[in-house]
């Protein structure tokens, strides 16, 4: 179980984070921005797993990366019904259009 | 046979990233996206959550995958009989340039914290046995309180997005 150093778990993990972030930058619609703020928040999850391989009568790392996992649920399932209302209003689903609260 | 698991997961889930990150098609960037998640499920596995890794599957192939495939359909701009047409993102070359910059600007920063990092472990290693026993007795135990809060959460976040969601207008 131990024949993969922690290093290479934290180099995988960076560089998932790193496209994510790049694709929540680059993305010009609400979805793919989450699509992006997913990835992150499972590369997070990938460190926090890693760590925990060494504390196996606590395991604190997978029970955060599991709260981790349940906040992303949430977040996700409200993101989308606003996305869906700002549809709904605007018409478009582009970041930079909907910039006034009202229109 | 594991290091080459190992390996071949983590190219598999940043394959399918930039796969997401090159596809001016949003549908293709989310069955990418699937792809990834079974990686890093796979990564869970490895590094002995078995646990999570199934969690990882269920909750986000199963629910928020699914969810995001739905919110794809339902946004729908335009309706054309081109397939080229349906879920393009126009991207600017503007934000590709400070995409691109940041995200390897950052990369090489953590690169080299993790290089250059020194980690000690202390504990001993996890054993192969399951994770599941622990992770249920410390859940009931000294995490009980943000256990309950991750239920209220979930209930509220159930309750609101309905509210959110919910078509206040009939006739439109």
């Amino acid at each position: 179980m131990t024949s993969i150093p922690i290093h290479h778990y934290l180099i995988v993990a960076a560089a998932l984070f790193c496209i994510g972030l790049a694709i929540a930058i680059t993305k010009r619609h609400f979805i793919g921005i989450l699509l992006g703020i997913e990835l992150m928040l499972n590369a997070v999850n990938i460190n926090l797993v890693a760590f925990s391989r060494y504390d196996p009568e606590r395991l604190s790392g997978q029970l955060f990366a599991l709260f981790v996992i349940v906040v992303a649920a949430a977040e996700v399932t409200v993101a989308l019904a606003i996305i869906l209302r700002v549809y709904g209003y605007f018409k478009s689903v582009d970041p930079d259009e909907v910039d006034e609260l009202k229109q | 046979m594991e290091v080459a698991a190992f390996y071949g997961f983590s190219i598999l889930a940043i394959a399918s990233a930039l796969f997401i990150l090159f596809s001016k098609n949003l549908i293709y960037g989310a069955f990418a996206l699937f792809l990834a998640f079974l990686g890093v499920a796979a990564l869970y596995v490895l590094a002995g959550a078995d646990f999570l890794g199934v969690t990882q599957i269920m909750i986000y192939v199963g629910g928020i995958l699914v969810l995001l495939i739905f919110g794809i359909m339902l946004t729908q701009k335009t309706k054309s009989d081109d397939p080229k047409v349906h879920n393009r993102v126009e991207i600017l070359i503007k934000r590709e340039i400070w995409g691109f910059l940041i995200g390897t600007g950052l990369f090489v920063f953590l690169i080299k914290i993790i290089i250059s990092a020194d980690f000690k472990m202390a504990g001993d290693s996890i054993s192969s046995k399951s994770t599941i026993k622990t992770i249920g007795v410390e859940l009931m135990t000294s995490h009980l309180l943000p256990f309950e809060i991750a239920a209220i959460l979930l209930l509220v976040t159930l309750v609101g997005a309905a509210y959110l969601a919910m078509n206040r207008n009939p006739a439109s």
